[in-house]
């Protein structure tokens, strides 16, 4: 059977990470609101890039928060890419705002500064070969826990990581045509 | 196209789905920014009092726009005028995460746009048919926005202009392929560009809707009608409760499609901005460069 995936839909470039799932053959849930996640069961969760205020903000008003930190305290395998690193961050650097504060990482929060500052490189990414990398107003991960493992670093800075079944990239693979990380969250499935 | 150009395309996707707040002071950025906004445009007077002021307005105090900056981590943008490539210098100077050649404040060159692609910040452009969209895009902005008719809470024009915008592309994508050269040639624009929506259907930039959106209604109006986010000017702090409207329109952003929600977002919000209606105004800024 098609792996269904549930794609966090309340802002930002949710359907650029549908585009590329849809390649992959599964099928996408938008999750915009509760009942979304009430009528579907989801086998994977995808937390797009956007921008995380907005985001955490509306999790909690549309009562998505709750749901969806329960499934991924079960476990349920998670990509979260540029906000939604900072989503999943148990530490945001400079900032007291938690969110899911699910992975043991210290993330900082348009470490590379303003639009100026948005750069493409690329760059090896868990052995599995180079691959492009888009960087926009993205954070980066200042330090990780014993239980993480580290997946890409661009410049000695750690812009990848792992821990159990969760994923994070502060750079946007939704924005490539390159599908390495795609793929590689789908296999945790 | 640059490296660059493809990065202010990107950002303008990462907004996709959110509302752009026009704020005129450090205080109403963080209200923008606590309620949900996606991004603020800095400026001095909001549309409503550049309409009912006058005069000649300008680029705002980089001073103000910095201290802007300072108070939200969300993108902030900045007003120039159209043509005024000195005002577009002096916000890059500063960093700014886009800038809006914009029709609101008065224009400073009566033919010329400016040449967006020989800067590295990413400009947004208002446009009310095809021709102008693509003409911009042709001139390196990154994403576009309907023109509407700013400052006067009456939605009339940004609908007009976003379902002609979209009819235009349907006509396009329909089109045969050897009749392309001369569609490009009606409306005024690069041919490749013609040949890219013949093949998409699409805008090759994101396209927001802005222009008298005061209510949820109208930004669930605007995102059904094919708007990829919206713009709110005067609509917010123009209005009686501003926190509480701005949330509302946030939310009808991402829940366009569910009108039971948007009759609950709709209830209580006090009194929304005082309207113009379009036969009413004077100056019709959307017609400031075509």
């Amino acid at each position: 059977m098609k792996k269904t995936i549930g794609v966090l839909s309340v802002q930002g470039a949710f359907e650029e990470h549908i585009k590329i799932l849809k390649q992959l053959d599964v099928n996408c849930i938008e999750l915009r609101k509760k009942t979304d996640l009430t009528k579907h069961s989801i086998d994977g969760l995808v937390l797009p890039g956007g921008e995380s205020t907005v985001m955490g903000k509306l999790l909690r008003e549309l009562d998505l928060f709750d749901p969806i930190k329960h499934l991924i305290e079960q476990d349920i395998p998670v990509l979260g890419t540029c906000a939604g690193l900072i989503l999943l961050a148990g530490k945001i650097a400079d900032d007291e705002t938690l969110y899911f504060a699910a992975m043991d990482i210290v993330a900082r929060r348009n470490a590379y500064g303003r639009q100026l500052g948005s750069f493409q490189t690329d760059e090896e990414f868990n052995a599995l070969g180079k691959i492009p990398m888009v960087f926009i107003r993205a954070p980066y991960i200042e330090s990780v826990g014993e239980k993480v493992d580290i997946l890409a670093r661009v410049d000695n800075h750690i812009v990848a990581a792992k821990q159990a079944n969760m994923i994070v990239t502060s750079f946007h693979p939704e924005l490539t045509a390159d599908l390495t990380v795609h793929q590689y969250f789908l296999n945790l499935i | 196209m640059s490296n660059r150009y493809e990065l202010n395309k990107n950002l303008a996707q990462m907004l996709k789905g959110g509302v752009i707040m026009d704020v005129t002071t450090a205080e109403q950025a963080r209200i923008a920014e606590d309620a949900g906004a996606c991004a603020v445009m800095a400026l001095e007077r909001i549309p409503a009092d550049i309409r009912s002021a006058g005069g000649v307005s300008r680029m705002s105090d980089p001073k103000m726009i910095k201290s802007i900056q300072k108070a939200v981590s969300i993108p902030v943008m900045a007003k120039v005028r159209i043509g005024h490539f000195g005002e577009a210098q002096i916000l890059q100077a500063i960093e700014i995460d886009y800038i809006d050649e914009s029709e609101v404040l008065s224009p400073a060159d009566d033919t010329y746009h400016i040449d967006k692609t020989k800067f590295d910040v990413p400009f947004v452009c208002g446009a009310k048919d095809l021709g102008e969209a693509l003409r911009r895009i042709s001139e390196g902005a990154s994403m576009i926005r309907t023109k509407g008719e700013p400052g006067t809470g009456d939605v009339v024009q940004a609908v007009r202009h976003m379902r002609l915008i979209n009819q235009q592309l349907r006509t396009i994508q329909n089109t045969r392929e050897d009749e392309l050269f001369q569609v490009a040639k009606d409306l005024q624009v690069p041919y490749d560009l013609v040949k890219i929506i013949h093949e998409t259907g699409k805008l090759p930039v994101v396209n927001f809707a802005a222009g008298g959106i005061a209510t949820p209604a109208d930004a669930a109006l605007m995102m059904q009608l094919g708007a990829e986010g919206v713009f709110v000017g005067s609509g917010i702090f123009k209005s009686g409760n501003p926190a509480k409207r701005a949330q509302a329109i946030v939310k009808a952003v991402t829940n366009f499609n569910d009108p039971k929600l948007l009759a609950e977002l709709s209830e209580d919000l006090g009194e929304a901005m005082v309207g113009i209606n379009e036969q009413e105004i004077e100056l019709l800024m959307a017609q400031r460069g075509i």
